[in-house]
């Protein structure tokens, strides 16, 4: 089988640091991948350099057959396939929910507004907040928030789903609405990396855990083995840190 | 009733030294007050002419009175005064409808352009058995609103290009951009005018000669797009890097993302600075009489040099102030009416 991602020897640098190191990662269609590891080690980085956000220097990323370059075709192509889900939500304050879903379909894969709005109402049921579709996001609760965010990149029927620490930002009561939610879309096969501490979510969903420092990745393992046998001694402070 | 006396009592009469300032500058007012109304109302004329005017110790409305077509309609024809006044009520028409967001779309564009076109001919004349009248003949207060709308209408969009335009990433757009920016903002609106309309038909080919009004309005809009320009970057700059990400990473092009997400924002943000900048140009327009438009300002200061009626330039400029000021009142009530549209 192809895989849906292919990271070769990426090296990322802001300025003269070196932000990642070299990392070699493929992603098979239907993986889930839990990226976790002490702050500032490059999880953020290395997600966003999937969807371009953040430019690698060195190496080459591969998505679904598509090379990301400065080419602006193969990146709208490759950023109408990959979906992101971030820390802060970065809802459009401006519009309302329903607006908010249907705008990317409606302008980057030219659906025809009312089918649209269908499939936003199809995908604000499942996140089971298809009542708030006509209020503005400042109206709504952190998790409620998140929950519409992985509404829209849903929307756009992407390959792969990354988040960036989705829950991190949230109340503690709000959390675990927006795991299950995750965890659902795990079960119907979605390619999901996950940049995220919730070691109970890891566990229950991960096909291959990634610990990552200094840019580079240290070890991955299976959820039970990286868990409960963890290889390095970087890997075993952290978990200890983490799990206390 | 007793709630107000009690607000009263405690915000004006509160301690000895709050008394007594409340006191004094309420004797102040009610002396000022009574005087000018004295002034203006008791003791004034309004029939009557000059010297009747001067042995009255009040104001000489019978001077405005006289005035008034010329200081709103300058040297426009006499006969044709219903033009411009028709011209005026069609801009005015336009605009009251224009106040509600949700006729904001293309249409309302086209109806724009098109009262555009109907005033310029009904101005100029020269179809339809109207007479023709030169633009030179164009003045006083139809002279004024138009470099003022016209000039905001150009300038808005132009500054708002000019504003992405400096935060783009090519070096070559966003240099020109800085530079034709900081060049405009460092010299007075007045040296625009008159290189517009000294300097620049010496650029032009020859036989191709815009009109002074042109010209003087083209001035206008060059030096207001760059203040429109600092205006928009604010608002840009103060929304939050995560709406741009969000955007890129739907796969919006730079131009929707501007368009559906970035301006819609940035732009409610700076409403306030944007009708202050309107204001501010409604009464630049006054300068266009450094070279010779006249515009409402020079109206009235001819109106005063009238030798029928020296001696009343305090009436003159009280009148031209109080138009000045319903206008200026206009537009900032206008950007506070948007300001609600929007929910800024
Ligand atoms: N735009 C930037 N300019 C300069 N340095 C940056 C930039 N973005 C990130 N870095 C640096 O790169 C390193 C990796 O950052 P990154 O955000 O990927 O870390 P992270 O693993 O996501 O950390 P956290 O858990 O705190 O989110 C950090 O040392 C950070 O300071
Ligand atoms: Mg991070």
């Amino acid at each position: 089988m192809e895989p849906l991602i292919k990271m070769n020897q990426v090296s990322k640098y802001f300025g003269d640091f070196q932000a990642l190191n070299k990392i070699d990662l493929d992603v098979n269609p239907k993986e889930k991948i839990v990226i976790c590891g002490p702050s500032g080690s490059g999880k953020s980085t290395l997600i966003r350099c999937l969807n371009r956000l953040e430019e690698h220097e060195e190496g080459t990323i591969t998505i679904d057959g598509i090379e990301l370059t400065d080419d602006v075709k193969n990146l709208e192509k490759i950023r109408a396939e990959v979906g992101i889900v971030f820390q802060h939500f970065n809802l459009f304050p401006h519009l309302t929910i329903l607006e908010n879903l249907t705008l990317a379909p409606i302008w980057v894969r030219k659906t025809k507004k009312k089918d649209a709005v269908d499939l936003a109402f199809h995908y604000l049921k499942r996140v089971q907040i298809a009542e708030q579709a006509h209020k503005y996001p400042g109206q709504l609760s952190g998790g409620q928030k998140q929950r519409v965010a992985i509404a829209r990149s849903l929307c756009m029927k992407p390959k792969i789903l990354l988040f960036d620490e989705p829950t991190s930002a949230l109340d503690p009561e709000m959390v675990k609405e927006v795991l299950d939610v995750m965890v659902q879309l795990a079960n119907e096969g979605m390619t999901m990396l996950c940049v995220t501490h919730e070691m109970g979510f890891a566990k229950k969903v991960a096909d291959r855990v990634i610990f990552m420092d200094e840019g580079k990745i240290i070890e991955e393992n299976t959820p039970d083995e990286f868990f409960g046998n963890p290889q390095h001694q970087r890997t075993k402070l952290f978990l200890a840190q983490i799990l206390h | 009733m007793n709630t107000k006396i009690r607000w009263i009592r405690k915000n004006l009469f509160k301690g000895y030294f709050n008394t007594a300032l409340s006191l004094s500058l309420i004797t102040f007012f009610l002396w000022f007050f009574y005087n000018f109304f004295n002034w203006l109302v008791i003791d004034s004329v309004l029939l009557g002419d000059a010297d009747t005017c001067r042995q009255a110790s009040g104001a000489c409305l019978a001077f405005i009175v006289d005035k008034t077509r010329f200081i709103f309609f300058g040297f426009y024809p006499e006969s044709e005064t219903w033009r411009p006044i028709t011209a005026i009520v069609i801009f005015f028409i336009i605009v009251f409808y224009s106040r509600l967001k949700t006729r904001w779309n293309r249409r309302l564009l086209f109806n724009w352009m098109y009262c555009g076109l109907v005033i310029w001919l009904l101005m100029r004349g020269g179809y339809f058995g109207l007479v023709k009248v030169e633009t030179n003949n164009w003045g006083g207060l139809p002279l004024t609103l138009m470099l003022a709308t016209v000039g905001m209408i150009f300038s808005y969009p132009i500054g708002i290009l000019l504003a992405m335009g400096r935060q783009s990433k090519l070096p070559l757009i966003k240099y020109l951009c800085i530079i034709y920016i900081e060049m405009i903002r460092g010299v007075p609106l007045i040296s625009l005018l008159f290189m517009s309309s000294v300097m620049m038909p010496l650029f032009l080919p020859e036989g191709f000669s815009p009109d002074k009004i042109m010209r003087a309005q083209g001035a206008i809009i060059m030096f207001i797009s760059a203040y429109m320009a600092e205006v928009v970057r604010g608002g840009l700059q103060a929304i939050p890097k995560g709406q741009y990400e969000a955007a890129d990473a739907m796969g919006l092009t730079y131009w929707q993302k501007m368009k559906l997400i970035i301006l819609p924002q940035a732009l409610k943000i700076v409403i306030p600075p944007t009708v202050n900048t309107a204001i501010g140009m409604f009464k630049d327009t006054s300068l266009v009489i450094i070279i010779a438009l006249f515009d409402l300002m020079y109206t009235t200061k001819a109106s005063m040099q009238d030798s029928n009626w020296l001696g009343f330039s305090v009436e003159a400029y009280l009148f031209v102030a109080l138009i000045y000021f319903i206008f200026c009142n206009l537009i900032s009530r206008m950007g506070r009416l948007f300001e609600k549209e929007f929910g800024a």
